[in-house]
């Protein structure tokens, strides 16, 4: 799919810059000046038994998909070897897959459980709304790509990881990406809408992941000043 | 030794008389905040009856407190991992009740009718009309019990014959049990909380919460036995009983203590050794009350003042250690004990459990005041001794009837001073079948019935200033407080 030259620029080299820029310092503003707003904002409380079922499949999902995102980036030559073999093609494929539709399903039904509960409603703002609308349509189009424009893994760490890295090495060359399906496009473009608008919404929970945690005493006890 | 100081509370649940004082002095400082409004940081429950949240004491629903082996029952390093998304054991609004309030509007602007306007209710989560299903003291005074109370965990191990008894017509009753957070020794939530936000004051050991820390990863609920951590689902974090430490910094009894109509509350610092925590409480279930006291040093003995020199105590604290009301019912006396230790949090609020009910026992027969046996009544009280065991003892009858057997013998030596239908050689014969001295008799009596509000909140001072004096020359911080900007808590977007 070709769009004027103009447009590929503004949403394959201007977006991003200004989305990973806007994403790092205000996220950052956001935890040194306004920590009391990072919370994952748990609506647990209010209503239970769908929560589960909406929960933990998004959550598991997503970040198995995340994770398979980042591999690709990081190590692109390690996943086209991989790859080289159609029987680990098709396991790699299919396992994403399965993990992006859980993804998909579980935002769903998130979604539902926002708008069918009336004490839901209640805690969803209209900011809430806008991350799960980009959220649905992330997800919607990663299973749609993956499912119509075989074999995603592959092309992924041969067309879209040397793009994402000339961005990080400031040589954008947005190149083959402009020429890759609209579903793949529109994925990629939401994907930095996603990261910047990421500070000003309930996602920032994700920085704070409480790792600690699993290396902390089980007690704590804070004295005044140092001791 | 390392001797630490904890300002610890005793409820003396004889003199409770239910009215809720302290419930509304702390709701209107404290938890009248959106978000806030279903939490009640003080509560006052009927026993028997199922409580707030209701059946709290049921851990095999909620999964508090610790096990034998010193792990959370809750949650662990491991189970986080896959429990951070969704909390198997978090109990929901309707677990407590969904707040409401009333459009009194619609008081005044009813049309004209035949009947009375009314002003229903309506919902402080949704804001529309709700139908109250649930409240805080839904069970007050054993209303439906048949329903609630019958429920109570309190009452397993009672025979078929006293649970009937208990709730007979005309022989049914109960008592109250003012609760508030147990700022306890071992805190399950401290420990349950991924980002550590929760954390034990070092001077003073009240438990508290750091809401800029708190990511709403909700473990402190589930984790707190006694359900004194709740969720504030407006704002996103976790909040708790802060023992009022700005009135405590500043000499106060908290609003709690200072509202109680029947000065059933007593505050004073105790001296524990904080080394000695873990192995306290891992003992078996019958030895738990004596390890939970063992901890508790005495403030007069010598090597400890030494050693709580040591540990940079300030005299001052050492000197409310000494005077400390909750030193005497707990340690001298024996006469308090702390609720469910078999939770195994060391729970630093203790219950002096309730007499009342004992000496309503007897019904057709007047009592007998000269009775060979002057402690019968407390063995076939209309409250079983057990039941009183499974909530204060840790199942351990033993130590209810010491306490029960001592504030009678008070009560029966100081009848034998003032109204005199009592001989003083039975008084005397039953303060030593008490283990209880004369002298020991008067300063309960003392203690309990006459006490000052000096002597039943003895509050160490804050000593804020040697805070300020580790971080900053005093003199700066003197010139830069005072002024500033105050974020309120508002939602993250």
């Amino acid at each position: 799919m070709n769009l004027p030259l103009y447009l590929d620029r503004a949403l394959f080299v201007g977006l991003p810059y200004a989305a990973i820029s806007v994403c790092l310092i205000v996220s950052l503003q956001r935890y040194g000046w306004r920590m009391f707003t990072y919370s994952s904002l748990s609506s647990q409380l209010l209503e239970n038994r769908t929560h589960f079922w909406a929960m933990v499949p998004f959550h598991y999902g997503i970040l198995a998909v995340l994770l398979g995102h980042l591999i690709g980036f990081s190590v692109p030559r390690a996943v086209l070897a991989w790859n080289g073999r159609p029987l680990r093609l098709y396991v790699l494929e299919a396992a994403a897959l399965s993990f992006g539709v859980l993804a998909l399903i579980g935002l769903a039904a998130l979604i539902n459980r926002r708008l069918t509960n009336a004490k839901m409603r209640a805690v969803t703002s209209a900011m809430d709304w806008l991350t799960f609308a980009l959220l649905l349509f992330q997800a919607a189009s990663g299973v749609y790509v993956a499912v119509f424009t075989p074999w995603g893994s592959t092309w992924y760490a041969a067309v879209v990881v040397p793009y994402l890295w000339s961005l990080f090495g400031l040589n954008p060359d947005a190149g083959v990406v402009t020429q890759l399906p609209l579903a793949a496009q529109l994925h990629i473009v939401n994907a930095f809408i996603l990261i910047g608008l990421f500070p000003f919404t309930r996602l920032v929970h994700i920085l704070v992941v409480p790792n600690p945690y699993l290396w902390r005493r089980p007690q704590i006890v804070r004295w005044y000043g140092s001791r | 030794m390392n001797i630490r100081a904890q300002i610890s509370v005793v409820f003396h649940l004889d003199k409770c008389l239910g009215c809720h004082t302290c419930s509304l002095a702390c709701k209107n400082i404290w938890t009248d905040r959106p978000g806030t409004e279903y939490m009640w940081w003080n509560n006052v429950e009927t026993k028997p009856g199922a409580g707030y949240p209701s059946l709290w004491e049921d851990q095999q629903k909620y999964k508090g407190g610790w096990d034998a082996g010193g792990k959370l029952k809750s949650t662990s390093k491991s189970r986080i991992v896959a429990n951070i998304f969704h909390h198997p054991s978090m109990p929901t609004m309707d677990d407590y009740y969904e707040p409401w309030t009333y459009d009194y509007q619609e008081l005044f602007n009813a049309p004209e009718g035949a009947d009375q306007p009314t002003a229903r209710p309506i919902s402080l989560v949704t804001g529309k009309h709700i139908d109250i299903e649930a409240g805080p003291n839904w069970d007050d005074d054993l209303g439906g019990s048949p329903i609630y109370a019958a429920h109570d965990p309190n009452l397993a191990g009672l025979t078929a014959q006293q649970r009937q008894q208990l709730f007979a017509v005309e022989q049914l009753v109960f008592f109250y049990l003012p609760r508030i957070c147990n700022h306890c020794l071992n805190p399950a939530c401290v420990a349950a909380c991924p980002s550590a936000a929760l954390y034990k004051r070092g001077e003073d050991g009240i438990v508290l919460l750091d809401q800029k820390r708190c990511r709403a990863w909700r473990a402190c609920v589930p984790a707190c036995p006694y359900k004194k951590s709740y969720y504030n689902w407006s704002t996103g974090k976790s909040e708790k009983c802060i023992l009022c430490f700005p009135r405590i910094e500043t000499g106060q009894a908290p609003a709690c203590f200072h509202a109680c109509v029947g000065r059933i509350r007593y505050l004073g610092v105790l001296l524990y050794d904080a080394d000695r925590i873990r192995e306290a409480a891992a003992r078996p279930n019958d030895e738990l009350i004596d390890a939970h006291r063992s901890l508790i040093l005495d403030p007069f003995d010598p090597e400890v003042i030494a050693g709580a020199r040591k540990c940079n105590m300030p005299e001052s604290t050492i000197a409310a250690a000494q005077k400390s009301p909750v030193y005497q019912y707990v340690k001298v006396w024996k006469l308090a004990l702390p609720p469910h230790v078999e939770f195994r949090t060391l729970p630093m609020l203790f219950y002096v459990p309730p007499m009342a009910p004992v000496m309503a026992a007897r019904q057709g027969d007047a009592l007998n005041h000269v009775s060979q046996d002057l402690f019968h009544d407390i063995e076939q009280a209309r409250v079983p001794i057990a039941y009183l065991a499974n909530l204060l003892a840790a199942g351990n009858e033993s130590k209810i009837g010491y306490a029960l057997r001592k504030q009678k013998a008070v009560r029966w030596y100081r009848r034998a001073q003032t109204v005199g239908d009592v001989d003083a050689q039975t008084a005397l014969r039953m303060l030593r079948e008490a283990d209880c001295s004369a002298e020991e008799a008067d300063a309960i009596y003392r203690l309990t019935a006459l006490s000052t509000f000096e002597e039943r909140f003895v509050i160490p001072a804050g000593h804020r200033e040697l805070g300020v004096e580790a971080l900053q020359d005093p003199l700066k911080h003197k010139q830069q407080a005072g002024f500033g900007f105050i974020a309120g808590p508002r939602r993250g977007l």
